[in-house]
């Protein structure tokens, strides 16, 4: 340095200002920043999710029980098997991501086109399979009664089997209550039939003899509470209102509601930044392959969106731990 | 030298080609920070004035409770019959009056204006970081504002449930005909305020940590920039926070999820909603709620630290200290959301707790309020307008925060929980602090912004009638409080034990009146100075800081040439040699582009 030149004082000092201290360029930063806020979102979410869970840790539901299917193994049992199928998938993606960051490093063209074509099918497909767990979550397998208090009863048979309610009520023919206009209610949708109401369920229940009701309390061994047969009678004469099949935001045959409600909502909003993020990639690709970045110089967007994509991964490996192994 | 960091990418300079855009780049959608501040500004001061306006209304209700006026038919139509203001619009205006005061006036007026006005001017940036994010923020606050007064004109009427939103009230419709449409519009508003606030929020910090010039270290930043950097990384960690709270109520008002309610019977039916729990909005609410009120107050103290340094003539009076409180609070902000729930029915224990980190707050705040006291002892004080309003704002902010001792012990919180108490501890505490420091900034930088000076008359008035006028509303409020007066009531006649309250009641109307009335004086001198004002001087407050050294008539790229180069800190006021005289011969001041002089000692701040 010249010697004429007057100094600032802070020549050298990493904050001394007129460089970038942290080494980053301001776009960079601005994705970690708006990683950190978003991961607040998510940290309010599920800091609610372990707070309702904690509330009724006595009889939540056996994620085990819920997440059970497998495509094309109908009435298998393999509990968590496609959820880790699909975890693997989305942290492929990931890998694939960073090949294709480090591919635009050494600016090789093809292999960033190649890896980014990868992390966009890896997200598709698990935007794809959460679709199927969403189907499967809301179709239900077993069914389940309703109490007046809001919880449910399963059936399950003396070896502590599940027992499905379709297989073993049969339905009496039932009279359809008709809004008309005489009764001022005919602009209010009639709520459709259900296959079989509470009564044909207590019959049935009464006419086989080999089932018992298992509640949604949980034992300390962390298992289902099952009901003598005696209880069982007793327990579904005197509480039972309704029959559940499958899960919405409302009610939940598989215990209780905010399981579902925690779950649609929370998936929900996750899969709703992959999906985000499966677009911006395809813009980002796009973008690749007519040589964008090529001319920039610099794969510096497919590092920023790939910041966003790990974001979205990590996020998924939180909660695939709340909801599914924990 | 060359060793350290990266140069900087995106330097553009801008000088050598001029930008000559149309009217809508050049003044609508605009992408130069001066611009953009001066949107802010202008939306947060109709925002302010239908606010302001707001409370006006409803302490004439409290006052001369059902009373007809003509002017509440005039504005509130069907919601005033024969000019009596009806409950419901009682309790719309409150909510409306805090959303629009908190989010739009204090949150965007003060961080909005001031930093996109202030970051690239003070350390030496031809713009923000980026400019499309930066307009795409003032444009999400314009859609939210948008959003938010239009939900006035709903038929159900506005959001009701309080500026917090608490469900269940909240989240019901039938509860009240607030929580229909109108709370609809007011979280879909808070979403789009949210994301509008994450975007301007991204810009500042990254500008501040990437943009500052050669020379201009951490250590020699202005405190206005440390107060809104700190501000903007508050934001960024509590806002979504708020939107993880309000997405959730939007589930379960739409979409009948059950996550904040429980157990509710309406009409003898009862509905579907298990197993929730209201606290846990609390919790979420006020995660946000407590930080909050730094993202107001901070920019405020930051404005109040450089115009109280400026014009006492004097170097503020410990600047580490000042940024290590900054910091010290910022951090504090994110533990003490639970003595806003003393009596919600969380753990007592917890509130202990809370109690414990809530008046550890007083440290710092008052590390800040000693410092500003000891930059003001025997300065040389130049008593225009916006000194008098900074040091207003210190009086106010000393007067509210010694009854934040009283509010933040959990065991006392409980006799004054929801009254007036509060409501004179907060407004004076963060409401009239931070609007000091607006009105302190306005009056400060007025003539970076539109080359004029402000009348100095008329900011006397404004000052004065101002000052007496808010203390007359908020001091006798306290004792309104302790005697027991609930917040948010429509009217206290029908307990006789309030009975003797009335007469002070009206007392404050009266001052809550003319306090409004005296803004307008305010509002003329604003807008007649824009057109007619004295044409100002390059650095008319004699000051230190960079802004001051672009040229009055603002460019795109703010500096002619090359962007100046920083050799000292911002607060070299008054500082003289051995020789008893001033470093510079005949200047009390040394700004910040002066490089040291011959056997000067940079002052080891």
């Amino acid at each position: 340095m010249e010697a004429t030149v007057t100094r600032t004082g802070t020549e050298g000092k990493t904050w001394g200002g007129g460089n970038e201290p942290l080494r980053v360029s301001y776009g960079k930063m601005m994705m970690w920043f708006f990683i950190l806020s978003d991961a607040l979102t998510f940290s309010g979410f599920l800091a609610s999710y372990g707070f309702a869970r904690y509330k009724f840790s006595n009889s939540w539901p056996i994620a085990d029980e819920v997440f059970n299917h497998f495509p094309f193994l109908h009435g298998v049992d393999a509990p968590m098997y496609y959820v880790a199928l699909m975890t693997f998938i989305l942290i492929f993606s990931s890998v694939t991501m960073v090949l294709a960051v480090d591919a635009g490093h050494q600016m090789k063209k093809a292999k960033v086109t190649l890896y980014m074509l990868l992390t966009i099918i890896g997200g598709l497909i698990f935007l794809g399979s959460q679709a199927w767990e969403w189907k499967n979550f809301i179709t239900g397998t077993y069914g389940a009664i309703q109490t007046e208090g809001g919880n449910i009863l399963q059936v399950v048979d003396d070896e502590g089997h599940r027992v499905a309610i379709a297989d073993f009520v049969t339905s009496t023919p039932k009279e359809r209550l008709q809004h008309e206009r005489s009764n001022g209610l005919w602009f209010v949708d009639e709520p459709t039939i259900p296959a079989y109401d509470v009564q044909d369920v207590i019959n049935s229940f009464e006419a086989n003899s080999g089932l018992l009701i298992r509640t949604q309390e949980l034992t300390e061994r962390g298992e289902k509470v099952v009901l003598t047969r005696q209880e069982s009678l007793a327990k579904l004469k005197d509480e039972a209102t309704g029959v559940i099949e499958g899960a919405n935001l409302v009610s939940n045959e598989y215990g209780n509601p905010l399981f579902a409600d925690f779950f649609f909502f929370i998936t929900g909003f996750h899969g709703f930044h992959v999906f985000t993020g499966v677009l911006i990639n395809i813009i980002i690709f796009f973008n690749v392959l007519l040589g964008t970045y090529e001319r920039r110089g610099s794969y510096e967007m497919v590092e920023k969106v790939g910041l966003y994509w790990h974001f979205v991964d990590l996020v998924w490996v939180f909660v695939f731990t709340f909801f599914y192994l924990v | 030298m060359s060793a350290v960091g990266h140069a900087p990418v995106n330097d553009h300079t801008h000088d050598d080609h001029h930008h000559e855009g149309t009217f809508i780049t050049k003044y609508i959608f605009s992408m130069d920070h001066k611009v953009i501040a001066k949107q802010y500004l202008f939306t947060a001061l109709i925002m302010g004035t239908i606010g302001i306006a707001m409370s006006v209304f409803f302490r004439m209700q409290i006052a001369w409770p059902a009373e007809s006026f003509k002017i509440f038919e005039i504005f509130l139509g069907k919601w005033a019959p024969d000019g009596v203001m009806s409950p419901e619009i009682y309790l719309a205006l409150v909510t409306i009056h805090g959303t629009i005061m908190v989010f739009f006036v204090l949150t965007q007026g003060l961080s909005g204006t001031f930093s996109n006005l202030l970051i690239p001017l003070q350390i030496g940036a031809r713009d923000m970081a980026s400019g499309f994010m930066n307009m795409l923020s003032y444009w999400l606050f314009f859609i939210s504002c948008i959003i938010m007064l239009g939900s006035l004109f709903v038929e159900a009427g506005p959001a009701s449930a309080g500026w917090t939103i608490y469900p269940p009230l909240s989240a019901l419709p039938q509860a009240i005909g607030g929580s229909g449409l109108g709370m609809t519009l007011w979280l879909t508003s808070m979403a789009i305020f949210i994301a509008s606030s994450l975007l301007g929020s991204l810009n500042y910090i990254v500008t501040v940590i990437n943009l500052r010039t050669k020379g201009m270290s951490m250590t020699r930043l202005p405190l206005t920039i440390w107060a809104l950097f700190v501000t903007a990384i508050i934001g960024v960690v509590s806002f979504p926070v708020l939107l993880s709270a309000a997405l959730m109520l939007i589930m379960d008002r739409s979409f009948g999820t059950s996550f904040f309610l429980s157990d509710i019977y309406i009409k003898g039916e009862v509905l579907h909603y298990q197993g929730g729990s209201p606290v846990l909005f609390e919790h979420l609410f006020w995660f946000l709620g407590h930080p909050e009120v730094y993202i107001v107050i901070l920019p405020a103290m930051g404005i109040a630290s450089e115009i109280l340094a400026t014009n006492a003539r004097k170097p503020i009076f410990g600047y580490r200290a000042m940024i290590a409180s900054i910091l010290g609070i910022a951090f504090l902000s994110t533990i003490v959301w639970g003595h806003h729930m003393f009596v919600s029915g969380m753990n007592p224990f917890l509130g202990s707790v809370f109690t414990f980190t809530t008046l550890l707050i007083a440290i710092p705040s008052a590390v800040k309020a000693f410092n500003w006291i000891t930059t003001i002892w025997k300065g040389n004080l130049q008593l225009n307008p916006s000194m008098l309003f900074s040091i207003g704002f210190v009086s106010t902010f000393i007067t509210g925060g010694l009854t934040g001792i009283v509010l933040g012990d959990s065991t006392l919180d409980i006799n004054v929980h929801d009254t007036y108490f509060v409501v004179a501890h907060f407004h004076l505490v963060m409401g009239i602090s931070a609007l000091y420091g607006m009105f302190a900034g306005i009056y400060h930088w007025f003539p970076k912004m539109f080359g004029r000076m402000m009348n100095k008359n008329m900011g006397y008035i404004h000052f004065w009638i101002t000052i007496i006028g808010a203390y007359g509303v908020f001091f006798p409020m306290h004792f309104v409080g302790m005697a027991g007066l609930p917040r948010r009531y429509y009217d206290n006649t029908a307990f006789p034990y309030f009975d003797d309250l009335a007469d002070i009641n009206v007392l404050i109307t009266i001052f809550a009146i003319i306090t409004a009335l005296v803004q307008l004086v305010f509002l003329y001198n604003f807008i007649h100075s824009i057109f007619y004002g004295k044409k100002a001087t390059a650095n008319p407050w004699n000051s230190n800081s960079l802004e001051w050294t672009t040229p009055v008539e603002p460019i795109h790229g703010n500096w002619p040439g090359e962007l100046p180069t920083v050799y000292r800190w911002a607060y070299d006021y008054s500082k003289t040699n051995e020789k008893g005289e001033y470093v510079i011969p005949g200047q009390d001041f040394a700004p910040q582009t002066v490089p040291l002089l011959k056997d000067e000692e940079e002052l080891n701040h």
